[in-house]
Formats: C-alpha cells, sequence, structure tokens
C-alpha cells in the first residue's frame, strides 16, 4: 500500500524535554487508535547536543522510522537547519516566534509560537508546543488532558490546572492561525487498548511473565533501561535488582542467583557484555539457565555509545571459552521483545543453557503500539525442582538420553548439588578423568540438539518466486517489509525472510528458500554481513549481494532501495 | 533449623590434592569442626568458591558447592544469599582470588554488607600457579615472576576492611586451630559480611612466610579489646611486622544488606510464584 504515514520530528538540545514531548504525543495517537513507530536519535551527554524523537504515525501498519519529515517541531533554531531539507512538499515547521530563521527557514511552511505570550513559564514550553502540535494534527484537545492529568497526577491539582491552560491557549491560538497543514485523518471511532512499550521495555514485560526474578546488571546504554524497567516495578512484582559493582560482578551474581532457585536476566550492551564472557562459558559449564540481553550498539570499543548497529551478532554467537550450547534470539519488533524474550526464559530453563535476546538501540528505544499480551496463552515455565526424587543419591549432572538433568535447588531437601567449574563427574565434583571428559562434553552438546529441535523458523513475508528475497535479522524486520512494498508498488515482486532467532539454524527450515530465490540479498546494520557468513558457515549458501548499514542509524526503507539501486 | 546432632564426621573425609604439610588441611578440618558445632547440616551450607588451590576445600567436605571462576566467588556467592536468604553461604577461596582479581568484589562485598561470610587462606603467595606474587606477598620478596623482588607494597586486607567499616573483620591462623574453630564459628554467625583472612603457610613456594615464621609472630588480641572501636581495630589491622594480632579486630554494626528491601522479603526466589493480577496490573500502566 502506498504510504499514507506522516512523521513528527521534535529536535532540540538534551535537557530540553523533547522526549516528554514526544512520549505524550505518541501516546496520544496510539490512544486514539493510530500506529506507531518511534525512532530516538541521541548524543552521548546530559544537556546540550542535538536531540530527537520521531513519530512516524498513520491509520495503517507503519513498521519502521522514515526519513522524511511532514512537521518538524523545532525547540531550537538549530533544529529548522538541520532538518529543513527532510521536510516533504506541504510539511510544516513549528518554532518559537523569537528564533532567528531568517536564513534556514526561508521558503518554509513556518508557524512562529509566540511562546512567552501563550506560556509566560518557562516551565511550561513543553505543553505548550505538545498543544501546538496537538492542535495542528487536529487531534482531540480530551485525549492530551487525560494524559496531563495523569502525568501531573502526584504534583496535585493547581500544577494540573496549570498545564491544562497553556495547552488549552496553544489549542485555541493554533486553531485561529491557518497554517494549512492538512489534518490526519481520523481515526476508528471505537479504538481497541493497545500498549505503548518500547522494546527494552518490553523485554523486561517479557521477562517478568516468565517468571524472572532476578536481575544483576551494571548500566550501559542501551541496556540499562531494562535493569530500570524492572527496577521500576519491583515492588509490585518482588524481582530482586541489583546494580553491581562491575559487569563481571553481574554475570557471575546471576549464576549464583540461579544455582540457588533464581530465574535470572542481565541487561548489557556490547562492552559490558564483553567482559561478562567469561561467566557466559561458566554458564555453559555449570547448565544454568540464564538470559543475557544484549543492546548493540556501534563498536568497537566505546563506539557511539547513543546509536544503534547490529554488530555484535558474532561476539554473542562465539562469546565464552569452550564448547557448549546456546541460543540467540533477536526479536523484529517490539511486540516480539515481549514474546521471544519469554521465551528465552523457557529455553532456557528447558535447556539448562545461556539464552540471548540481542536487541539494539534503534528497538530498544523505539516506543509503539503493541495489542495488549494474552498471559493465559503463554506457557507456564516448571517450577523449581526443591527435592530430587532420591536425596541421598541426587547427582546434579547425571548422565541422560538428551543431555539434560534434573538440575535441584540446594537447600529444600537433603540433597547436596554440587557444580564445578572444572570438567566435573555427575555428582559435579571435579575430574581429571578423560573419559568423563568425554561424557560430559557429549552431554553438554546433546542440549544444543534439543535447542536446534525448538528453534523458530524465520518468517516469510510474501510468495515464493519474487523478483527479490529481503533476507534479515533482528530490528531490521520493519524496513525490510517497507521495502517490499514500495518495490511492490513499482512493480517488482518482492520478500521478506526474517530470522526473529539466529542460533541455531536449521536449514530444513530455510535453505530451499534461499537457493529457489531469484535474486537473495542480506540486509543488516553491520559492516560486514555477520548473519549472511553465518549462513554461509552454516548451511553453504552464498549471499551475492547484501546491503549494509553501519553509521550509526537505523536502517530505513529508503536506505534499503538506495542498496538496491546498485544491484538489481 | 540448626541441629545439635550433627557432627564433623557429617562432613565425610576425602583425600585431597594438597600437599603434605600444607596449611589448607588444618584450615578444612576447622571448617568441618566450626559449621558441626553450629549445628549446620551438610545440606544448609552452600559454599562458593573461586580458583585456587584455596578454592578446592569444598570438594573435600559434604556440603553444596559452586566452584565459580578466579576471583568471582563472592558475587556468585551475593547472588545465591539474595536468592535463598535462607541459605549459609560461605566465600573459600585464596589471597589472589579475593584480594587480587576479584579485589573489586571484596569491596562491594564490604560496602553490600550481605550476610555471607568470607574465608581467606592466606599464604602470601600463587599456589596453583606455582610461586608467583599474591597480593599479600611482602614487597622485596623474590619469585619466579618477580625476581628483583615483588617492587608493590603488599595489600592489607584487615585494614582496608576495618577501615571501610566491614561487618566483621577477623584474622585467624591454622597453627591455632581451636582458636580458628572459634572465630569461623563467630564470623557465620554475624548477621552481615564477615571476613575471616587465615594466615597458612604454603609450604611449595612461599619459603618466608613459613609455619615457624607465623607461629613466631601471631598474638591473640587481649580480650579487653573492644571490636566496636574502630580506630584501635584500625590500629591492630596496620600492626603487621615482628607481631601480629590474630582474634576479632573489628566489629562496625551495620544492618545486613536487605534489612529494609522489600523484594527480599517475600522469601527465597525458588518458592515465589508469578504473581499474574500483579502482572496484568503492570501491563494495564503502559495503555
Amino acid at each position: 500500500m502506498p504510504d499514507s504515514s506522516i512523521v513528527i520530528l521534535v529536535g532540540g538540545e538534551a535537557g530540553q524535554g523533547l522526549v516528554t514531548i514526544g512520549q505524550l504525543m505518541a501516546k496520544a495517537l496510539i490512544r486514539a487508535g493510530y500506529e506507531v513507530v518511534v525512532s530516538q536519535d541521541y548524543q552521548s551527554r546530559i544537556r546540550g547536543g542535538h536531540n530527537t524523537f520521531a513519530i512516524r504515525t498513520g491509520l495503517d501498519p507503519v513498521h519502521a522510522p522514515s526519513e522524511k519529515v511532514d512537521i518538524l517541531v523545532a525547540l531550537n533554531a538549530e533544529t529548522v537547519a538541520l532538518h529543513r531539507h527532510q521536510l516533504t512538499p506541504g510539511g510544516i515547521v513549528l518554532a518559537d516566534e523569537a528564533f532567528d530563521l531568517s536564513t534556514s527557514g526561508a521558503g518554509l511552511n513556518l508557524l512562529r509560537i509566540p511562546s512567552k505570550k501563550l506560556a509566560p513559564k518557562a516551565v511550561h514550553e513543553n505543553v505548550l508546543a505538545l498543544g501546538v502540535l496537538g492542535s495542528t494534527l487536529c487531534k482531540d484537545i480530551g485525549l492530551l488532558e487525560a494524559l496531563l492529568r495523569e502525568t501531573f497526577a502526584k504534583k496535585g491539582q493547581e500544577v494540573i490546572d496549570q498545564n491544562l491552560a497553556v495547552l488549552r491557549a496553544a489549542y485555541a491560538w493554533t486553531a485561529s492561525q491557518g497554517h494549512g497543514f492538512a489534518c490526519m485523518p481520523p481515526a476508528p471511532a471505537m479504538p481497541g487498548e493497545r500498549l505503548m512499550l518500547n522494546g527494552n521495555e518490553a523485554i523486561a514485560l517479557g521477562a517478568l511473565a516468565a517468571g524472572c526474578n532476578f536481575c544483576s546488571f551494571y548500566p550501559m546504554t542501551p541496556g540499562s533501561s531494562v535493569a530500570l524497567t524492572l527496577a521500576a516495578k519491583a515492588k509490585v512484582m518482588g524481582t530482586v535488582v541489583e546494580q553491581a559493582e562491575d559487569e563481571i560482578a553481574a554475570a557471575n551474581m546471576a549464576v549464583g542467583a540461579v544455582c540457588a532457585g533464581g530465574r535470572a536476566m542481565v541487561p548489557t550492551s556490547g562492552g559490558g557484555f564483553a567482559l561478562m564472557v567469561e561467566a557466559v562459558s561458566l554458564a555453559g559449564m555449570l547448565e544454568t539457565p540464564l538470559v543475557f540481553v544484549v543492546a548493540m550498539r556501534p563498536g568497537p570499543a566505546t563506539g557511539l555509545p547513543t546509536r544503534t548497529e547490529q554488530g555484535d551478532l558474532n561476539l554473542v554467537l562465539y562469546a565464552g571459552h569452550g564448547e557448549f550450547p546456546r541460543a540467540v534470539f533477536a526479536p523484529g519488533g517490539v511486540q516480539e521483545c515481549f514474546y521471544l524474550t519469554h521465551r528465552a526464559f523457557a529455553m532456557a530453563d528447558k535447556h539448562q543453557s545461556p539464552v540471548f535476546v540481542l536487541t539494539d538501540q534503534y528497538l530498544a528505544d523505539s516506543f509503539q503500539n503493541v495489542e495488549p499480551f494474552d498471559l493465559a496463552e503463554l506457557p507456564e515455565l516448571p517450577a523449581p525442582l526443591l527435592e530430587p526424587a532420591d536425596p541421598k543419591t541426587y547427582k546434579r549432572f547425571a548422565l541422560t538420553g538428551d543431555g539434560i538433568s534434573p538440575r535441584a535447588i540446594p537447600g529444600f531437601s537433603t540433597a547436596l548439588v554440587v557444580s564445578d567449574s572444572d570438567e566435573h563427574t555427575e555428582d559435579g565434583k571435579l575430574t581429571e578423568d578423560l573419559d568423563v571428559r568425554v561424557q560430559m562434553v557429549t552431554k553438554r552438546l546433546n542440549k544444543g540438539l534439543g535447542l536446534a529441535e525448538d528453534a523458530i523458523p524465520p518468517s516469510c513475508y510474501g510468495e515464493d518466486g519474487a523478483d527479490v528475497l529481503l533476507v534479515c535479522w533482528g530490528s531490521t524486520l520493519g524496513p525490510a517489509l517497507e521495502a517490499r512494498e514500495r518495490l511492490e508498488e513499482s512493480g517488482k515482486s518482492a520478500a521478506v525472510l526474517h530470522f526473529s532467532q539466529v542460533w541455531p539454524l536449521n536449514e530444513d527450515q530455510f535453505l530451499a528458500q534461499l537457493t529457489g530465490a531469484k535474486r537473495a540479498v542480506c540486509v543488516e546494520g553491520n559492516a560486514t554481513g555477520q548473519l549472511a557468513k553465518l549462513i554461509r558457515q552454516e548451511t553453504g549458501f552464498r549471499f551475492q549481494d547484501l546491503v549494509l548499514r553501519f553509521d550509526g542509524l537505523p536502517i530505513t526503507a529508503a536506505f534499503i532501495l538506495r542498496g538496491l539501486e546498485n544491484i538489481l | 533449623m540448626a541441629s545439635s546432632t550433627v557432627t564433623a564426621e557429617d562432613y565425610g573425609t576425602f583425600d585431597t590434592a594438597w600437599c603434605p604439610g600444607c596449611g589448607n588441611h588444618p584450615l578444612l578440618k576447622c571448617m568441618k569442626q566450626a559449621l558441626a558445632g553450629l549445628g549446620l547440616a551438610p545440606h544448609q551450607v552452600l559454599m562458593v568458591t573461586g580458583i585456587g588451590q584455596a578454592a578446592k576445600a569444598p570438594l573435600y567436605m559434604n556440603c553444596n558447592m559452586i566452584t565459580g571462576l578466579h576471583g568471582r566467588g563472592l558475587p556468585a556467592a551475593t547472588g545465591a544469599k539474595l536468592a535463598n536468604p535462607e541459605l549459609t553461604v560461605i566465600t573459600e577461596c585464596g589471597d589472589g582470588c579475593n584480594y587480587g582479581e576479584g579485589g573489586n568484589h571484596f569491596l562491594a562485598a564490604i560496602r553490600r554488607n550481605v550476610d555471607m561470610t568470607l574465608i581467606v587462606h592466606d599464604n602470601g603467595i600463587y599456589g596453583l600457579t606455582k610461586g608467583q606474587a599474591s597480593p599479600t606477598t611482602a614487597k622485596g620478596q623474590v619469585t619466579k615472576a618477580q625476581p628483583f623482588g615483588q617492587p608493590s607494597e603488599a595489600f592489607n586486607p584487615m585494614a582496608v576492611a576495618v577501615a571501610m567499616n566491614a561487618g566483621f573483620v577477623a584474622r585467624g591462623f591454622s597453627g591455632e586451630p581451636e582458636h580458628l574453630v572459634g572465630l569461623i564459628q563467630q564470623a557465620v554467625r554475624h548477621k552481615g559480611f564477615s571476613v575471616v583472612d587465615v594466615f597458612q603457610p604454603c609450604v611449595s613456594f612461599n619459603n618466608v612466610n613459613t609455619f615457624a615464621w607465623y607461629k613466631q609472630r601471631c598474638r591473640k588480641i587481649s580480650p579487653e579489646h573492644d571490636p566496636a572501636d574502630q580506630e584501635k581495630a584500625l590500629a591492630l589491622a596496620l600492626e603487621f611486622g615482628e607481631s601480629i594480632p590474630i582474634g576479632v579486630l573489628y566489629k562496625s554494626g551495620r544492618a545486613a544488606f536487605g534489612a529494609d528491601l522489600p523484594t527480599l522479603k517475600r522469601g527465597p526466589l525458588a518458592l515465589r510464584q508469578l504473581d499474574k493480577a500483579a502482572l496484568q496490573g503492570v501491563l494495564r500502566s503502559y495503555l
């Protein structure tokens, strides 16, 4: 379908409150029944710099961020100069009348806001901008009024009333301006309830739904907000959330917590995860069900701390010395962040292995509308084994056909639960018996067969035999789907093959599609085509064409189409 | 939970990989006696260790055990104790593990004050890797890796712990087993983080800090010492020369970690069930 979405871009310095404006507007749109995808671009600083909060919205599904701007909410003059080239014909700039836009605003449809008059107190500038924006979109003021009441509920009626007065003044003034921006089409009369979540919030909630009750972490952008979400809900849910002294401690703490009966998750980003690598190997050896969330940002080293990339697939695939099984999930959107995190816990628990959720800064910070989750439909994880069948003869690493041994929790029976990071016998104690070594390696790797059987097949969108097959993983799903729509509009048939689980790979699930494709193009947010290489390594299939982005910005449909121009 | 019928024999007897004459042998015996004396049965105890000759100690007694990574015993123990506050959690490993590789965890454990015990086998040398300097090796001591003498100043764990207002700080000597059993028992009973640094000679790789060296220097702290007096405790901790005080140096009286944490009051994590109603409420807060 043709693109009917509009993009609102709020731009300004860090600390100007652009996220507040953006979040309230996005929530109002979602409540009104519109589709929303947010992308946030920010610099690694607390104040100053240039940050943006972009809302792409419409009645039809929106999959991904876009490079165009229909409404530019400029909280400073610089925003106009930086983004004027993205404005669509008919687009509009909302900016304070005091900004000097004599050069940067030339030829643009400007709505100059008399801020001093409409909101004499600087503290109300955000609500003023929100009101002008809401009115420009022809949105019902009631939605924003309700949101302001909720937002300022704890600050008392006086604060609420002051903010409502500014909002109403903004609406009234904007309506009198005849700015010429076309209203959005009206939303359905009775929109269903939908949640507004970003990827990291959805990961935290998916973990809670799986019974996660322990989270140890060391702050690192863009992974931190997973832990912060759990911390914010800890009073209600009882989750033990501990900020560790470093990432090494965070990962080892989680191993200890799981061995003692917890369900644990460790969120981090690439650099922090690099410090956890030895503990990943420990989890492999102790057969500890442990979920790591790795929110990717561009490296190497500190890289671009607040931007996005899909550069750490190899790191997560190979993290940890020695050979042991693992699974790696890569959610394609916010909704999948919830369900796949739940599944990550289920797989970790079933196969007693470390399991990874691989996300990135774009998805971590991208607010999207999500249908309410049906908790009753989620499979329940088995309760911890408190008392093994015969405590006297219990062996933590008993050899079994599938490699999975009953995992008792110490302290709840007279069984002794012994786990040694050295190679160990069935009862968990250090051994240098090399025959036992071979048995134990085989046992651990056998669990990998189970993980492979349980692997989620890649999702295919579109028909076999399409002119082009876009292959992608993780958050690249959205732009790939949109690129497919644009290609179909231009008369080319296109399909998308998306891997929401990137390890283990089961070639029976996808190889025929790759070899049968007229043109398979792998689209990734990294410089070397890590998934393409992995697929070649595992199946022998070699991609002829790659579309790769590694400038720190999220992949868009337009970026993919520009890449395809050189190929098709 | 404590039982008076537990004996040191319940903790079993095992062959060890330690050298004859190693200070680890009497220390292991003291651990078993101390735990049995406290009425703790093997299944009530979780030993969490790092890597090293000392860290093998729990292999030679019946108990629950996590042998983790070098230097990372304390964080794993912290996680385990937070997951099940009813377990008796003890970390036992060497000076390299705790003061070198895991130094940051040692500082954090003192600050956090989780109700668990750290027993450090302090022999002033790396045994498992065959004789390099450890953080407690004296400045100037010659080893294979430090042929010109250890160039760095030794770490003083007792002084650091007292200065950081640790919950319970004690030093023992494997050559004073009865005294040591008492220290271990007080440490385990202490509500909060307790550390016992135990001198024990490495007969293979440390020819300076021998049994005789320690025997000559260790003197028991006088019963008049008030362990609540931080200044005096620090003075004792800094006394490290011809005479070295052993015994309880300091008890700060700090409340243990989590006393005021609502999330820990709900009991062991293994017994918790997902509160779907509460989760539903959390989900609705995102509408």
